[in-house]
Order: structure tokens, then sequence, then C-alpha cells
């Protein structure tokens, strides 16, 4: 298969508000549930070693009306909210038996509140990771929540899951999570060959397909990648940030690279890259899972860092490790983690002298006038100065 | 109007204040005044913490002196600052967007950390993050932090998410009181942690809760002696800050009490600062947090009305007591973590909206009215269905007004206004129609 | 007789109702909010007391016998006479204060020249008065403000160009002297305007097969009626600055709710769209309001972002309706903030999108922000009344329809021309219901 057709297939799996790849893959067989969770981190390990697909969910895009949801949220609040309540008010959601609230901030933290009090039939859990870092108390804590969603799946599937169907687990998802990392690397070595734009779409796929189909996928699409030749162009390497939570228009990812940049890193979806290296695959799996959250997480704006002097520096890391330029900061108007976060990581930036801009968006933004001039500026100015 | 007092509003002439007022004054005065001599004399050190989930009885076992950035922020505003702070700090990178507590602080730190009280507030020794119910909390004192390259110690407290508090959270909460919290208090003060020491304080808070319940309970009477919004504001202001497990705290709840079980002999409303008011027309519950910049402006539209907060939930964010918590002295550190994880913003959405409408039907109200804050998404998201649900649930009406904590540029008095009072006649065209 | 009236005074438009004792409606009256409130309360009054004698008018002349089957005719030129008599009236004073305020360093050398061309501009909109007011002729709208001004600075702009002038030196003049204008109500004198107006109208129809003695008779016959202004209620935004007593005032969402049951009975939901806010009422069956919810502090969705964008592609307010409606497609217009939907225009335009089409997504997306309001005040059930001045907008009913239909099914979706006097029309209502129980 050529880049070209997977990257249709993902393109066709994204504009679908219907999910209908993730509502196959549960008519294929009776007794099939899926678990639908928001941005950033869960351990989907669990909801994959109970038989059920992990459903990320990102809001609505920029193709939907946003009408009875706007009705839940006031003007100062972002998008992702509303238009999450309006995907399970206009029923494409009905298929989904469990919905996850990972800890991002306040407002999906309520979002958990709205779906208890709205969908009353669905299996609802906010999932509280821990803030401290130390094995014996954060991670303690957090094998207790992992066990508590467990007995949730399994009040849900009547099924219990072992030891053995979560190592299992953990060994697919370490090979998707090593297959993004290759492309990641291959996108810093060829960033013409592949568009940031093909990046986004086969993690979005990620999200509704079975880890074993998006496994497939990938090995295909980085097979296929050898044959792609395009030419070379002479943009600016950046890495984009925060843009973790609520999702930029394509069109906005797009005209980013346009306006001559080649973002060789990101934080779009972190789920898929939150753990940055393998889960241990023997042993006790809820304790891999668990130690490798502790000690091998991503650093975000909705992370506590336990450490002044570590504040900014996996963003520095992955400009140094990606050769990036410059830092394009981007966040969802009203994102109180990204925006508060900036300042710091942006002083951070200026200390280590990578040069930054900042601006915001919206899931439906719809004007890219500004966004082009902005990021073409940025681009033009680093090879001024280079 | 429907206060005592007809005299014209001059909103800058002195207002009427009790004795417990005037204590917790000086109580407040006595915080800030140490606050300036730990600036001066280096002798006490100085710890930083929040509002709700707050280890009062706790930091006061290692000798030291508690600053509350939020209640500075809160003061200032009411003395019209932080719209100059807000500024300052948007001015020095802050988004335009976020929360409006954040900036007021760090506008005023910029501006050399003057003070409510107009000196200078000693920098932080340690800054004690305790989150409970919200987020913003964890980036504030990163922000601070950041500035102050000061030693951190962070309390993270596990939201109520199942509408429960669990051993799991127990536990985890408790063994970072253990294993960060004590230690970090230790280093920073130099004093051994001990644990008969936090039993006294626990206990002395105990005493001013049971008061403090007793207060806001009396608001079950009709008239109700007190407004538990605007006057709720100075009622918990000592159990919520820096003097809870005091004697002086318990005085004050002492104090306090006789004044309103002397307006309940009376049959005697709520003191307002235009007097006691003398008709009680209409009985609110307030849910979210208060505008600070135009107090005085905004609690005028609910007295001048004749409306009386009889219940609100942002008295019940630096604590939960009137479903009976108590803080222990038996089991000092659970119940430490009982408080911060019973912190109403700690609740989820159906135990928010359970209790609103409790206090609607025990308190005897009217109706429903939501603050909604532009700086405060933990309070926020979610309102405008709390709101629905509570009317289909008690048919009771309910209103929507947003305003913001200290940002001055929130507050449209006429916007406000004019909601309220629709909002009053629409309870009175449906009284009489029924 | 006695007379209960309720004035509406919103962001853009002030409004006056006058109801009698059989809760009749018996006139109408709308005028341009201006800096001066009082003034604007006055003058809207003042239109529907007029407005009341016309309809009383109306009764006498059907005594005539003739004369009831012209009516139709007779009343509308009377009327479109009287408007005129009462523009030369306040063009008169306008031309005077703008000669007076020729004066000062700014006129210096040129005082004579300026106040040729003024007087020169005067005479030509008075000439033109006969055309403007003349018995086919279209005004966009009636306010003296608009109607003078759109005349002035057409004139004016050739004028200068002809003398060698600033054409700001003359607006500043003109804009100077409106304010002067617009906050001194028209004279009360009536009965001669009437007699005036009645006059043109026979000049225009010499053969008109009337007795003219018995219409003047009619016309004196109404204006010896004595109008008692029995009960006044204000409501509206800027109520509070009406100079009313407490008792007097109601807010605008009991207006509207009991404005809306008044005109169509079954009403249960009412959705207002004014120039500041946009309200989602729930009424009973007796007009009492149930909930409310209002548009937050946000004014995308609301009256004046219309007013915005009709600004932005420099045409009328009146005008962006009938141009969407030629739209061939409605893009989706994702800007919720006025200020961007503005920016997001031009990028279209420039893009080469049609003005129509974009104008039609810029109703949906003011709609769509109207259904969330709808929602938040618990969602249309039963009878939907469409109120306020955007509901005179084609386009914007149009969207409104579907979007209804499209969320909550087959429902009776009522919309009036008189939908921008429903706020005053339950303020009358209020105010007879205080006296007459």
């Amino acid at each position: 298969m050529g880049t070209q057709e997977i990257i249709e297939r993902c393109e066709a799996i994204h504009e679908d508000l219907n999910f209908t790849a993730a509502r196959d893959w549960k008519a294929a067989e009776p007794g099939r549930h899926v678990i639908g969770h928001l941005p950033i981190y869960v351990p989907r390990e669990l909801i994959h070693a109970a038989g059920m697909l992990p459903l990320g969910i990102y809001g609505g895009g920029d193709q939907m009306e946003v009408i009875q949801g706007d009705a839940f949220y006031q003007s100062y609040i972002c998008r992702i909210p509303r238009s999450t309540i309006e995907l399970a008010l206009t029923g494409r959601l009905d298929f989904v038996e469990g919905m996850l609230f990972p800890s991002i901030c306040d407002v999906i933290r309520n979002l958990s509140g709205v779906w208890k009090l709205t969908q009353k039939d669905t299996y609802v859990r906010y999932m509280d990771v821990p803030q401290n870092y130390d094995k014996e108390i954060g991670g303690r804590f957090y094998i207790r929540e992992m066990q508590e969603l467990l007995e949730g799946l399994e009040g849900i599937s009547g099924r219990k899951v072992t030891n053995e169907d979560l190592l299992a687990s953990i060994k697919l998802f370490n090979v998707n999570r090593r297959l993004i990392n290759q492309l990641y690397a291959m996108r810093i070595e060829q960033p013409w060959n592949i568009p940031v734009t093909e990046v986004y779409l086969l993690m979005r796929a990620g999200q509704v397909l079975p880890v074993e189909e998006h496994n497939v996928m990938m090995t295909d699409y980085i097979a296929a990648i050898g044959d792609v030749e395009r030419p070379q162009k002479d943009n600016t390497k950046v890495v984009m940030n925060g843009m973790f939570c609520e999702q930029p228009p394509l069109n906005l990812i797009r005209s980013i690279e346009l306006s001559g940049c080649y973002v060789v890193d990101d934080d779009f979806i972190l789920v898929n890259r939150w753990l940055r290296e393998d889960v241990k695959e023997e042993g006790d799996a809820l304790k891999n899972l668990s130690d490798c959250f502790i000690d091998h997480s991503t650093r975000t704006s909705a992370t506590y860092e336990p450490s002044e002097e570590l504040k900014g520096a996996q963003l520095v890391e992955a400009v140094r490790k990606s050769g990036a330029e410059g830092v394009i900061f981007a966040a969802p108007s009203f994102c109180d983690p990204a925006l508060l976060e900036r300042p710091m990581l942006q002083d951070v930036l200026d200390a280590n002298n990578i040069p930054n801009i900042a601006f915001k968006y919206a899931e439906n933004t719809g004007q890219m006038q500004p966004i082009r001039e902005q990021a073409g500026t940025f681009a033009d100015s680093i090879k001024l100065w280079s | 109007m429907t206060t005592e007092k007809k005299a014209p509003v001059d909103l800058s002439k002195d207002v009427q204040k009790d004795a417990s007022q005037l204590l917790q004054k000086e109580m407040i005065r006595g915080n800030y005044e140490r606050l300036a001599q730990a600036e001066e004399n280096h002798k006490e050190k100085v710890v930083y913490t929040f509002v709700p989930g707050n280890l009062n009885e706790l930091v006061m076992c290692f000798d030291v002196v508690g600053n509350y950035p939020e209640i500075n922020a809160l003061q200032s505003a009411m003395q019209k600052k932080t719209g100059a702070y807000v500024m300052e700090a948007e001015r020095a990178g802050q988004d335009e967007d976020v929360c409006t507590y954040v900036k007021a602080d760090l506008g005023m730190m910029r501006k050399g950390n003057i003070g409510p009280a107009g000196k200078k507030l000693a920098d932080p020794d340690l800054l004690l993050l305790s989150y409970t119910g919200c987020f913003t909390f964890m980036k504030w004192f990163e922000l601070l932090r950041h500035e102050y390259k000061c030693d951190t110690t962070m309390l993270h407290v596990p939201y109520q998410g199942d509408g429960e508090i669990t051993q799991s959270m127990r536990d985890y909460v408790v063994k970072q009181l253990k294993e960060e919290v004590i230690p970090a208090l230790e280093r920073t003060s130099g004093v051994k942690f001990d644990i008969d020491r936090l039993r006294e304080h626990l206990r002395e808070s105990a005493k001013a809760e049971d008061k403090l319940v007793q207060v806001l309970e009396s608001a079950k009477l009709k008239p109700s002696p007190i407004d538990s919004y605007f006057g709720g504001l100075y009622y918990v202001g000592p159990t919520f800050s820096a003097f809870r497990g005091t004697p002086e705290c318990t005085a004050y709840y002492d104090a306090l009490w006789d004044e309103v079980n002397e307006r309940i002999q009376k049959g005697q409303g709520p003191v307002t600062p235009e007097g006691v008011m003398t008709e009680e027309k209409y009985r609110l519950v307030v849910e979210g947090p208060l505008n600070y910049t135009h107090m005085r402006e905004f609690w005028k539209m609910f007295y001048d009305e004749g409306a009386v907060v009889v219940a609100s939930s942002y008295t019940k964010v630096g604590g939960n007591y009137e479903q009976g918590f108590r803080h222990d002295p038996d089991n000092p550190l659970e119940s430490l973590a009982d408080y911060c994880l019973g912190c109403y913003t700690n609740l989820n959405l159906p135990s928010r909206t359970k209790m609103l409408e409790n206090y609607l039907n025990d308190y005897e109200a009217d109706g429903l009215l939501i603050n909604s804050i532009k700086s405060c998404n933990s309070f926020s998201a979610g309102q405008l269905l709390m709101m629905n649900e509570i009317e289909k649930r008690t048919g009771k009406p309910a209103a929507f007004v947003e305003t913001d904590l200290v940002d001055p540029r929130y507050f449209s008095p006429s916007n406000v206004k004019n909601r309220l009072e629709s909002y009053f006649q629409m309870v009175d065209q449906k009284r009489s129609a029924a | 007789m006695k007379c209960f009236i309720g004035i509406d005074l919103g962001s853009t438009t002030t409004k006056a109702v006058v109801m009698d004792e059989f809760r009749e409606v018996l006139g109408r009256g709308i005028t341009n909010s201006r800096s001066n409130y009082d003034t604007a309360a006055a003058v809207a009054k003042q239109e529907a007391f007029i407005d009341t004698r016309f309809t009383l008018l109306e009764r006498e002349i059907a005594k005539i016998p003739d004369a009831a089957a012209k009516m139709k005719i007779l009343l509308a030129d009377l009327e479109r006479n009287f408007r005129k008599t009462q523009f030369l009236e306040q063009l008169k004073d306008l031309e005077e204060t703008c000669i007076s305020n020729i004066a000062g360093a700014r006129f210096a050398g040129v005082e004579d020249q300026v106040r040729e061309i003024m007087l020169a501009i005067f005479k030509d909109i008075a000439d033109a008065a006969h055309e403007i007011y003349g018995p086919n002729a279209e005004r966009k709208s009636d306010f003296f403000r608009d109607v003078a001004g759109s005349r002035f600075m057409r004139v004016a702009e050739d004028m200068a160009k002809e003398a060698g002038i600033s054409y700001e030196l003359l607006m500043n003049v003109y804009d100077k002297a409106i304010i002067d204008v617009e906050n001194r109500p028209p004279e009360g004198d009536l009965r001669g305007k009437f007699h005036l107006g009645l006059e043109f109208l026979m000049m225009e129809n010499p053969n008109i097969d009337v007795d003219k003695e018995a219409l003047r008779d009619a016309v004196n016959a109404t204006l010896d009626i004595e109008l008692e202004e029995t009960y006044v209620v204000g409501t509206g935004y800027g109520r509070v600055r009406l100079p009313f007593p407490k008792e007097h005032i109601r807010s605008e969402i009991l207006c509207h709710g009991m404005g809306a049951h008044i005109m169509f009975n079954g009403t249960r939901t009412v959705l207002d769209i004014g120039g500041q806010d946009t309200k989602g009422i729930q009424i009973d069956e007796n007009g009492v309001v149930k909930n409310f919810q209002m548009n937050d502090r946000c004014a995308a969705g609301c009256g004046r972002y219309l007013g915005y964008i009709a600004d932005e592609m420099n045409i009328g307010l009146h005008e962006l309706g009938p141009i969407a409606m030629k739209a061939k497609k409605v893009p989706r217009i994702n800007s919720t903030c006025t200020v961007f939907a503005g920016a997001e225009l031009r990028d279209r335009l420039a893009l080469g999108e049609s003005r129509a089409d974009i104008l039609a997504g810029l109703h949906r997306s003011i709609m769509l922000r109207a259904m969330s309001i709808i929602a938040r005040s618990g969602g249309i059930t039963d009878e939907f009344t469409f109120t306020g001045g955007v509901a005179n907008n084609e386009s914007a009913v149009d969207e409104l329809k579907k979007l209804v239909q499209a969320n909550y099914g087959d429902v009776t979706m009522n919309i009036s021309t008189e939908s921008i006097y429903t706020g005053a029309l339950g303020g009358a209502s209020f105010a007879h219901r205080a006296v007459m129980g």
C-alpha cells in the first residue's frame, strides 16, 4: 500500500464524526465494547486488556456546528467541552459504553460530571493520575486508580482481566509506541517527505482503530515512505507546543508548514507518546505501567513539575534532538494550563537562545491568514538571523 | 430600600461594622504585620499557601507565618488595586484569558509585593502548594517558584470524581503529608514536627467549626439573621485562612454567634453596610464566588431589593462542615486529608448539584442564583447544566450573572443589575400568579 | 380617554405603545435612542400619541360618507404629509443650529463661505422634502437623523468639492448640531401640523371627492379628544435611566414575555434579539415568565453584530437580509467573536466568495448563538415567537426557521412585523394592569 492510500484512509477516519470505524469494530463481534477517553493520557493498555476498544475523543473539530453544547458553557470556556458534549447529545457516541476523563484541567474534570448528569447509562470515570512522582506515594495511588478502572471495565464486560491479558496489551502498545517514535525520528530526518499533516492524521487514526490495526498501518506507512521523494524546501524546523488537548484544525497545521516551517516535534496526540520508554513486559503489569508513568512521563502544562531546574527541560531537549530552530507556542483560547505555562517555558527558551512565538486558536478557527502571517514571518526571521 | 438607615447611599462613607467584624479586621491586620516584620527582621520563616485545602493547623506547628495570595488578591480588589495588578501581569506576558487571581498576585509582586496593609510582604521561604479543587493553583505556585526560586512542596489532593472519598485517596494524601509536606516544613523552619501540638490546634479548629455551622444554619430561620454570601464571606474568613486552630479564631466565632443570636432574639435580619435589613422579600441560594472589585455595589443590588442569601457554595470552598466533618485531634493527619478532600470545588458536579438542591429545600429559598466567574473554571465549567438540573428538580427559578473575582473589567453593573431585577420581578410575577 | 403607555428604551431604538382601557392598541411610536434617554422616551411617546391620533382619526373619517372607501389613501397621504411637515420643522431647527455653530477659530476667514454653503445645502434638502415624502417615495428610515443626515452628506460632499472647502468642516458643523436638535423633541403643535398636512394632501389631490370641510372637522374632532397619560411603564435596557419611579419600571424580560403572549396567545417560548442582548424566555399560558436566559457578555449574536457587519460592508442594516437571501450556499462562519467575524468576512471576500453567501453564513452564525440561548432557557416545546428588531430581517428568520425545525421539529413559529414593539406592548399591558387590575 502506498502512503497516499493510507493517508486517504486516515483522512476519512479523521473527518468521520460518527466514528464508523469504531462502530464497525464493535459490530463485528457480539460482546465487544468501546470506551471513549479524552486527551491527554489514559492507560489504554487496560481497556485493550479488557477486550475493549479505547476510542480517543478530541472534540468536534471545525466541521461540526455546536448548538446544544453552547448552552452548557460560557463564552470564556474553551471549545472542546462544548463540541464533545454535542457529540454525545447528537447521538454520535451512542455506541460508547464508557468515558474516561483524564486530569488535564478543571474544565475536562468537570466534564466528567456533565457526563454523569446527562449520560446516565454510560460508565464514567475521572482518571486522576498522580502529580506526586514518588513510586511509594504517587505510584501506589496510581496502581489503586488503575485497579478501580479495571473493576469498572470488568463490570461492563463481565470478564475478569488477568495479569497475562495486561502484559499482552502492554506488548502491543509498546510496539505501537516504537513505531510512532520511529515515524517521528524519520520526520526529523526527512521532513519534506513526511508532511506534518500526514503524521497528524496517522496519530489521529490510532485514536479510532484497534492498536493491532494501527500497528499494521504504521508499519505499512513507514515501509512505503521509502518510495516517496518530494522536493526539499528551505523551511525552518520548529517544535510546536500547547496543542495537547483541544486540537487545531488540520488546516491550521497545514498552514504552518505552507508558511515555511517544518514541524519536527509536537504535543498533538500525547497519549501515543506519553510514556517515553517501553513498559516492562513481564512481572506485575499494573506496577510496570505505574513505574513507567512515574519515571518516564511526558511533562506538559497539565502536570506538576517538581523541580524548577527541570521546568521546560523536555521542550529544550525536543528542540535539540530534532534540530529545530525555534518553537511555536499555539494554545487553545481560554486554555488555562497551556497559557499559564507558556511564560515560564518562554523564559527557559529565551535563556537557551531558542526563538519562539505564540498565538491562540480554537478547534474551529476559520481564519488562517494571521497564523500564516506570523509563522511565515517567524520562519523568515530565523533564516535571517542564522 | 429595605434597610433601617434610609439615608442616600454614599459608597465611600464608613460602613456599619459589628464587633466581630472589627475583631477579624484586627486579626488580619496582625497577620499582615507579622508578614511585614518577617520582611524587616527575618525572624520568622514565611510560607505561602492557598485557602481551599489549607493546612493551617499543621503550618502553625512550625512557628512560621502564613501568607495567602488569594486573600491578598481579594483584599487588593476591595481596595481597587487589582485592575492595575492584572494589567501589570499581562504586560509581563500573562494571557488575557487566564485566571485573574493569579495575575493580580503576580502583578502585586512585580509592583514590589506591597500587601493590602500597605507594607512590603516577606518573600516566601516555602511555597506550600496544597491544591484542592483547582488546577490553576498548581500553575500559580509554579509561576511564583519561577520568580522566587524558593523551596516548594506539593500536596496533590485527588478529586472526588465518583462523589466519595476513598481510602486510597486518604492514604495518598496522608502519605504525602508524612513524607513530603511535613519534612519540607521541618526543613524550612528548623522546627521538629510535634503531633501533639497539631492535635491541640485541631481541637481548637473543631470548636470554631461548630460555631461556624451554627451561624450558617441560622439562615434557616425567617427572617434570616445573616447573609450567607456577602456577609458569609466575613464569617468564614478566620477558618478559611491563617487563623483556624487558634484561640483567637474560636473567640471570634463566640463573639459572632453572640451577635447572631442577639439578632435572632430580636427577629432581626442581616447587617448590611447600610444597616440592618428590615424586610426579607427574597431568600436566595447562591452558587459561585464573589466579585470583589464591586462588592458593595453588588451587595447593594441585593439588599435594596430585600434579597437575602440564605446559603452559598462559596462559603464551603475553604471547608465543608455542614455535613458533619470536623478536624479531629484523634485522627490528625487523616482528618486533614478529609478536610482537603471535602472542600467544595473538590466535589463532582452531581454532588455539588445535590448540595445546592438540598440548600434550596432546607433553607426554603425562593430560587438559585449563579454568579459565574470568568476566572474560575473549577467553579464555572458545568454551572449552566447544574442550574437547569436544579430548576428541574426543585421547580424553583434560577438566574445567571457573570462577573469576575478581581478584574474590574469584567464587572458590568448595568448588566448584572438588569438580570437581577428581571429575576426578582420574575419571582414576584410567579408569586402573584400562584 | 384613559391611555396606558409602555416605553421600551432599547440600545438602538426606543419604542412606545399606547393602549386604551379595553386593552386595544391605539398607537405605536419609535425613534432612535440617543445620548439623552429622556428625550428618546419623550419622542417615542409623542410618536405613539401621533399614531394614536391617526387611529382615532380613522374612526372619525369612517363616519364621513364617501370617505370610508378612500380611507387607506386618505390616511396614508395625510400621514405622509404630516411627516413632511414635521420634517421641515426639524430641518429648520437644524439649519438654524448649524448656522449658529459656524463660529470660532476653525472657521476664520471662511465663515461667510461656509454659511453660504450651509444655506444652499438646507435649501436643497427642503426642496427635496417634497420628493422624499412624495407619494411613491421609499424611505429606508423615518428617523430625522437618518433622513436629513444622508441627504446632507451627499449634498455637502458635492458642494464642498465645488467650493474647495473641507468636507470634514461641514460635517463637523452638522454632527454637533444634530445632537442638539435630536435632544429637542419636535414642538407639540399637533393641530397646526395636522391641518398643514391636510392642506398638502388637498393640494396633491385637488379633485378628491370627499367633503373637505367634513375632513377638517374630523381632524378637529380627533384632536379634541383628551388623551390622558393614565399610567406609564418603562422597560428595556435603558430603563434605569428613565425618570420614572421604581414601580413604573418593569424588566424587559417580563415585558417581552407578556407582549409576546398578547400578540400570540399560545406562545410558550420567546426569542428576542435586540441591539445589546439576546433573550430566551419561557412563559406559561398567562404570559408569566417561568425562566429566562440572556447572552453572556459576548456581543456576538446580538443585533449589534449585524450592525457591525453592515458597517464593515459599507451597506445599510436593512440591506443585509435581502442580500443574504440571494445566497446560493451558506458557508460556515466559525468566528463567534464580532471582531473576528469582521476579519473573516474580509478574508472571504478577498478569496472571491460571494457577498450574499458570506452574509447568509453570518446570519446563520448569529442564529446559532440564539439557538444556544434558547437551549439554555429550556428549549422549545410548543409555540415559539421571535421578537426584536432582528425579527424584521428575512435572512435571520429564514436561518432560524431551519435551525428550529432541525432541532425541535415542527413547532409553530410566530413572527410579526410589529415584533419590535413587543416589549413596549408588554409594558403598556402592565400599565393597564396597574390601574385597571
